[in-house]
């Protein structure tokens, strides 16, 4: 396609946003209870990050590395590859960066929460927050319905928004597991952008957000080993 | 009060009320209802001037509820004397979609089935056509197209081998969105091609001046995609009110007064809008009857619209 630059988003979107949307109503009915699973995972995480533990880093790390490759197999592969021949280049990111926190946090160690949170760090943690327990009830409030919620490690956009949080909550910055979160964030923000969804700036936000606070804790010192 | 989409049908939605087309559980429609029909230049064939685009429209995955509503569109497509569906391998699921409608209504004879090949490897034509035929659920497709001219000499050779060994009906290229004009009117020139597909609609207007009168002069037929430029000039003009004269080229709606534009025009064979309502594929199928406008007509189509 020589000519692709003169495409516009809107040229290339090439499904609707009532069929997007449905496709979360379709994955949560088909992968049911999984989603209790997910909650209770995630309010573990929760609980990690503010009481901190010794071996917070690890167990952490082993759960996003789980929710990263549910998203990837299930989501990408399984759920949205039926309406976007995109998806499974998504998917295979969504794996590439399981891989990553599995090899950095769990067997490298290198992802730990033994330090009391910084400032910033308390921001990683409301986005935790957010991602875990109000992103979800957006759709909703959107007027959409409530079995599409959005949940995380179970749908894309709140799993990116949770690992952001944690990556931020935690000790030190590591950029190599932030990569992939901050760009799917620009992807999802263009493709809800070009559906007219108006929640599409939420994680283009968040994921500057969270590049801003990553270097300030990084150009700052704001680290809790330092 | 201008009349919107949804006012207008229910006139039209009885006129397919009639017998059951043998074999297939589709109501049929009396003769003077049938849409009009314009003949592809290379065979004479007579193809009705509205058929029914997929893209977006049609790629609704495994989702068990829309693929019924979308067989239900085919259905009424069927029933208001529709044949040619289009569609791609670039459409996501709207081929598989499409065939599951197909089954679902036990595969009406009336379709003209129109496909195409996208892919940048001229060797991989073959497998992808395979694989869209099986997906289709088709003996064979009638018209195979070049997708926006990708790799498109391999698949011409491809496809007028497909013809010549008789698996193939018609052969064909495809651009949107007004791109690459000069190399499909060089295409056109140079090689044998029984269709063309391109945007053209009251907005998009730059294929009057050399591809519609070259398509005439060589004898190909052209389909013409986007007619209401996805849903953009319905949204434009909905709120406007349609013009005292619309009754004059029989327009009820927004809908119909750009559909008749594009259909109206002599080297148009076929408009291809796309749906996912059942009210509108009548409405569209609807567009296909007499009185269509004459170039004067056209003309004050063209200045009304600038006007609002």
């Amino acid at each position: 396609m020589p000519d692709w630059w003169t495409y516009q988003p809107r040229d290339l979107l090439m499904f609707s946003p009532e069929t997007y949307y449905r496709l979360f109503e379709l994955h949560n009915a088909e992968l049911w209870p999984a989603q209790v699973l997910a909650f209770i995972g995630g309010l573990a995480i929760l609980a990690m990050l503010v009481r901190r533990p010794p071996w917070a880093g690890r167990t952490i790390s082993t759960l996003l590395a789980a929710a990263w490759a549910c998203v990837g197999f299930a989501y990408f592969f399984e759920r949205y590859a039926t309406i976007n021949l995109a998806a499974p280049y998504f998917g295979w990111t969504f794996l590439v960066q399981a891989l990553l926190i599995l090899a950095g946090g769990v067997l490298a160690g290198r992802l730990r929460f033994d330090k009391p949170i910084t400032a910033a760090g308390k921001a990683g943690f409301a986005l935790f927050f957010f991602g875990l327990l109000v992103q979800p009830l957006m759709g909703p409030l959107l007027v959409r319905l409530w079995p599409g919620l959005e949940l995380f490690a179970i749908a894309p956009d709140p799993t990116t928004m949770a690992t952001l949080g944690i990556l931020l909550a935690a000790d030190r910055i590591r950029w190599e597991l932030l990569v992939i979160p901050v760009l799917w964030c620009g992807v999802t923000g263009a493709t809800l952008a070009t559906m007219g969804a108006p929640e599409a700036l939420l994680m283009p936000a968040a994921g500057l957000l969270a590049i801003l606070l990553a270097a300030y804790r990084s150009l700052t010192g704001d680290s809790a080993e330092s | 009060m201008p009349l919107n989409r949804r006012e207008v049908l229910g006139s039209f939605a009885g006129a397919g009320a009639a017998a059951l087309m043998p074999g297939f559980g589709l109501a049929q429609n009396t003769p003077q209802d049938r849409p009009l029909t314009r003949a592809v230049p290379s065979s004479s064939e007579a193809l009705p001037i509205v058929g029914l685009g997929s893209w977006i429209t049609f790629n609704v995955g495994e989702d068990p509820v829309a693929r019924d509503e979308r067989a239900e569109i085919m259905r009424a497509f069927f029933e208001d004397g529709g044949r040619l569906i289009d569609s791609s391998p670039m459409y996501g699921s709207a081929q598989p979609v499409i065939g599951y409608g197909l089954e679902k209504l036990g595969y009406p004879k009336p379709l003209f089935s129109a496909d195409k090949v996208w892919t940048s490897d001229g060797d991989e034509g073959q497998t992808q056509i395979e694989k869209s035929r099986m997906l289709w659920g088709v003996d064979r497709f009638d018209l195979l197209q070049v997708h926006n001219l990708l790799a498109w000499e391999a698949h011409l050779d491809t496809l007028h081998a497909m013809k010549k060994a008789g698996r193939l009906r018609y052969v064909g290229v495809t651009t949107s969105h007004g791109r690459r004009h000069d190399e499909l009117e060089d295409i056109m020139t140079k090689r044998d091609l029984d269709f063309v597909q391109l945007t053209y609609n009251i907005a998009d207007r730059s294929v009057e001046e050399r591809l519609l009168p070259l398509a005439q002069e060589k004898g190909i037929a052209v389909i013409a995609n986007r007619p209401f430029r996805r849903k953009e000039l319905i949204y434009r003009f909905q709120d406007e009110k349609l013009p005292a004269w619309a009754d004059e080229i029989g327009a009820r709606s927004w809908a119909q007064f750009l559909l008749k534009f594009v259909i109206s025009h002599p080297a148009v064979t076929c408009a291809i809008p796309a749906t996912t309502r059942v009210d509108h594929v009548r409405e569209n199928l609807a567009s296909a009857r007499e009185p269509l406008p004459d170039v004067k007509l056209r003309r004050r189509m063209i200045a009304y619209v600038k006007s609002v």
